[in-house]
Formats: structure tokens, C-alpha cells, sequence
């Protein structure tokens, strides 16, 4: 049986999104989701709803791991394969890790590009796959342009 | 520089050498505390403070590190303390005994950090929890601290133009400062060509980027500046910040070991990133600017870090640091000489005792006594680091 790796965090289907909460007070979004109390240092709320976050974002920044990763990591192969990594800031003002979609590495990315999100298998255990949210890159090579970011 | 009524004074230092020596925490921190009394001259029994920095990976003792420490020497009826702040923990201890001085509460207080380290990436204790994201960024993401490393990295390649020769220029630099400082792990010269040879860790970063992880030990005597002169110390090197800040929301620079930010939809961006917050902090507590300082100790967890903190500090404007790297200006002999110990590139990181030997490093420079490496002159020097979980440290000091 298919399952997320974690619970709640992500839709999967046609359009995945990630799961995040709003505050109702401030309207601030947190992603992984707050609950109990707002971060929001200006805010004393509460009370929160649940959203899907943009599908589509920025790119950050970006890497990979060319080792595989220490325990609690579960390697999806043997012998292991590298991945790479990109950090996304999405249009609701927040940057988000995640792995980059399988096939893709870092000369397929550049800082101010977009990406969208996807979900893939991050491992199989003995009940099936289990599933993460992973970032696409929406034009491969370095032919972007760089974003608003490289004006900064 | 003249004093202040918030200064304290650095009496003595001590450090047991970085490496693997395969000992005990205790073995390590005992002998730079001795090292530290020795040179400031003073008996342990005028101790009337030990604060520990607090390793997590050497079990309930190293949870009370202070209690240990003093015992280890022999208790002595002082006062005791533990510390705990990631990498910012020696600096964090220091701020204590700091307090505790500038409050008349204590005269002499003993501050001690040292580790064994594990082999191999730092990895998160055991266990499965599924609300710690120390926790989750391994298990979900596969992300490790040079990941993060290599992400701050990447950013200074795609919008600043810096390169991974740059990167390996640091390193080459670095260890060239090493190569006569008798606490460092590694010494010997490398060369551009070594490091862009050396494996791939985490895009764009080589294995010779990077930091190993270390055993080592540093300590540092704090006593009022009381004490110092009826001691005999007219013009002790003297702290004149020490900067604990946190963030401030929202955090938006993404940090060890989140997997996300802060957003900014609502409040805005804050006027300063949380690493720049840390050192101005420091700057305002002593009434000096970047312009003043002689000397830095930055934490080049990563070579590219490093260039990071030199503009995250002041010391030239986003996006310069390579122009000063490359004009030789962080170089000993250099306009603004940048870890002229060897850094973590020489030492390895060896995390409660690490923010002590940055503040080692730099009483050494101030006395004008650092054999080899000396940066002539030297009046102000500026140490700075961060860790996980928002902790972070800057360390102001002068003569
Ligand atoms: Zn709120």
C-alpha cells in the first residue's frame, strides 16, 4: 500500500500541495503546520486552519547528497544513489526544503527558478511505498534568467 | 582602549590541543582549565565560579559539565553553572560567569568547553521522533549539516559569482595559519588544486570545505577588573560584548536543522538577517564598529561560510567578501586578518569547547602573543558562530 511517510503533511493525487496551517488571527501560514499558539510575536491567536500551500515556487537554493545520509535516513536504494536537494520560497513568504524530483541534479537547477511540487517514492518498507513531497524544476539547464533574488 | 564599567577581564586561557585522541571529555577540559589558571596565575581555590559548557553526546556528565569539571579539579565550594546553546555554548557560559562578575556576585569564575566526538557526520541521537526536526530532516529529506553548508554556499556562486576556487582559497589560507598554531588538528598547507580534488560532499562544497568534527578543550579565567589590577593585571585584554541574540520574527534565512522558514507574507522581512543581528548586537554592547576590529574568529563550518560571516560582521559589504579574499586582505598580513588561528578548517569542530577557542585565539592575538601568527597590532578582535535551534555568538574583545 502507498502511504505519505509522514501524516497530514502533503496532499498526493493530481495535484499535490503541500499542508500547512493559517493563523486565524493574523493570517500568518506555517508550514510544517503550528497548532496551540501563533509564532507571530505581534499575535496572541490560536486558532488555526488548515491550507494548501503554493504548488509552485522559487528556487532558493540547492544541492545534493553525494554520500548517503546517517540513520534515520532510509536509503530507497542499494547500493545508494545520490539525490540533490533545493530550498523553495513559495509565494506565502516561506522557504521550504525538499528533495529535487528523481532524474533531476544540480546542473538542472539555478537560483530564481521555478519549481513545482511533486510527490515521488522516498522508500519502500514492508508495507508498501512510502511518499514525500519532492521539488521539480520547471526549466532544466541554466538557461533562466535569475529572478528578483539576484538583485538582492 | 579605555575601559568601561561593564567590562570583565581575561585573566588566563588554556586549550588541550585538537584531534582524536580517543579520552574522555574530562581528560580534555581538566587540562585546559589548568593550562587557563596557569597562565593567569591564579590558585583554583580563588575560584569561586565554574561554568561548564554542556557536550550532549558523553552522557550525564557531560549534561552537568560544570559539576564534572569542578569536581574533576577537585571541589573547591564554588558556585557551578552549565551551559547549553549548540555551538554558541562557550560563549554562552562565558556570558554567565560574565553576569555573575559584572553583578558583583562573583571575582573568579572558571569557564571550561570541551568534547569527544563521534566519527562521521553528525547525526541525531536515537530514537524515533516524529515532532523533532532534527529528526525529521534525516529521516524525510536525507538533509545533513553540510547540506545546509552547501545550500548558504551555492547562494554566493549564483548571485555574488563566487566560485569553488574561491572556496578552496579559504581553505588554502586557513591552513596556512594553522600551520604554527600548536592547538590545531591539522597542519599542513593545501592548495587550490587539493581541495577542488577532494570528493564531492554536497554540491558545490569538497570534502576539504568542510569541517571535521573533534576532540578538544578550551578555557577561559573571567575575573572582575578588580581583580585583575590587585592581581597585578593593569591592562588585561578585556570582553566587551559578548552578543547571545536570538532571531527575530520572521526567520527567514533557513537554518540547522529546519525544513522551512518563517513567512514574511505578514510582518515583512526584518531590516537584518539573524547572523548580522548577532554581531551587531555585539558592536552596540561595546561602543565599537566593524572599522575597529583587527582580527576576527569566524565559525568556517564550511570555507564558504566563512565568507558569509565576514559580511554578516561588516567587514565589507554583501557580496565583497570574495574581492577581499582575493586581494589577500583576510590573509595574516592582510587589512582585516580573518581566524589567523587556522579556524575550523585546522581544528575540526569540537562544539562546547569551540566558542572558547575562538576567545583563546584572540586574547592571545591581543596580548600580542600568538607565536606564528601573530596579527600585528591587534587591538579589537570579534569572534562570531551559530548553531542549531536559533543560538548563535559573538564575542567582542580588546586592549
Ligand atoms: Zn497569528
Amino acid at each position: 500500500m502507498t502511504a505519505p511517510a509522514i501524516e497530514g503533511w502533503f496532499t498526493t493525487g493530481a495535484d499535490p500541495a503541500l499542508l500547512g496551517t493559517r493563523c486565524t488571527t493574523c493570517t500568518t501560514v506555517f508550514f510544517p503546520k503550528a497548532d496551540g499558539f501563533c509564532r507571530n510575536p505581534a499575535c496572541a491567536g490560536e486558532t488555526f486552519e488548515e491550507v494548501a500551500l503554493s504548488r509552485r515556487g522559487v528556487v532558493w537554493s540547492y544541492t545534493d547528497a553525494q554520500y548517503q545520509p546517517p540513520p534515520p535516513y532510509i536509503p530507497a536504494s542499494d547500493p545508494y544513489e545520490p539525490f540533490a536537494l533545493a530550498a523553495v520560497e513559495l509565494p506565502e513568504g516561506l522557504v521550504v526544503l525538499g528533495q529535487v524530483a528523481r532524474g533531476y541534479g544540480v546542473a538542472d537547477l539555478r537560483v530564481g527558478q521555478e519549481a513545482e511540487l511533486v510527490v515521488e517514492t522516498l522508500y519502500t518498507d514492508e508495507s508498501g511505498d512510502r511518499t514525500i513531497w519532492r521539488w521539480l524544476p520547471l526549466t532544466s539547464g541554466h538557461l533562466t534568467e535569475l529572478g528578483e533574488e539576484a538583485d538582492q | 582602549m579605555t575601559g568601561s564599567s561593564n567590562d570583565v577581564a581575561v585573566a588566563g586561557v588554556g586549550m588541550h590541543p585538537w584531534g582524536k585522541w580517543g579520552r574522555s571529555f574530562v581528560t580534555y577540559g581538566v587540562h585546559a582549565a589548568r593550562a587557563a589558571l596557569a597562565d593567569a596565575d591564579i590558585p583554583w581555590s580563588d575560584v569561586d565560579l565554574v561554568v561548564g559548557g554542556e557536550t550532549v553526546r558523553n552522557g550525564y556528565g557531560g549534561y552537568v559539565a560544570g559539576a564534572t569539571f569542578a569536581q574533576a579539579l577537585g571541589w573547591n565550594g564554588a558556585r557551578v553553572a552549565t551551559s547549553y546553546a549548540a555551538c554558541a555554548t562557550g560563549a554562552q557560559a562565558l556570558d554567565t560567569a560574565r553576569a555573575r562578575i559584572l553583578a558583583g556576585m562573583c571575582e573568579v569564575a572558571l569557564v571550561v568547553g570541551a568534547d569527544t566526538t563521534p566519527k562521521g557526520f553528525l547525526a541525531p541521537n536515537a530514537g524515533e521522533r516524529w515532532d523533532d526536526p532534527d529528526w525529521l530532516r534525516f529521516r524525510l529529506l536525507g538533509m545533513t549539516n553540510p547540506a545546509y553548508f552547501a545550500l548558504y554556499a551555492r547562494r554566493r556562486m549564483d548571485l555574488f559569482g563566487a566560485t569553488q576556487a574561491d572556496f578552496a582559497q579559504v581553505k588554502v589560507k586557513n591552513a596556512r595559519h594553522g600551520l604554527h598554531n600548536p592547538y590545531a588538528r591539522y597542519r599542513k598547507e593545501v592548495s587550490v588544486e587539493d581541495v577542488l580534488a577532494s570528493a564531492v560532499v554536497s554540491d558545490p562544497l569538497h570534502l576539504l570545505d568542510i569541517c571535521a568534527t573533534s576532540d578538544g578543550a578550551a578555557a577561559v579565567v573571567l575575573t572582575s577588573v578588580d581583580y585583575a589590577r590587585r592581581h597585578g593585571l593593569d591592562s588585561p585584554v578585556r570582553v566587551k560584548a559578548v552578543s547571545t541574540v536570538t532571531p527575530t520574527f520572521p526567520h527567514t534565512v533557513l537554518d540547522m536543522p529546519n525544513l522551512s522558514t518563517d513567512s514574511s507574507a505578514v510582518t515583512g522581512v526584518p531590516e537584518r538577517t539573524f547572523k548580522e543581528s548577532i554581531g551587531r548586537a555585539a558592536y552596540e554592547e561595546a561602543g565599537i564598529g566593524p572599522e575597529d576590529v583587527d582580527v576576527a574568529e569566524v565559525y568556517d563550518l564550511s570555507t564558504a561560510l566563512e565568507l558569509d560571516w565576514i559580511e554578516d560582521l561588516a567587514l565589507c559589504g554583501r557580496g565583497e567578501a570574495e574581492v577581499l579574499l582575493r586581494a589577500g586582505d583576510t590573509t595574516l598580513g592582510g587589512r582585516i586578518p580573518v581566524n589567523p588561528s587556522g579556524g575550523l578548517a585546522c581544528f575540526g569542530e569540537a562544539v562546547p569547547a569551540q566558542a572558547l577557542a575562538q576567545v583563546c585565539e584572540l586574547t592571545w592575538q591581543l596580548r600580542g602573543r600568538a607565536e606564528g601568527r601573530q596579527v600585528e597590532g591587534a587591538r579589537v578582535g570579534i569572534t562570531a558562530n551559530q548553531g542549531l535551534f536559533g543560538h548563535g555568538s559573538s564575542v567582542l574583545l580588546a586592549v
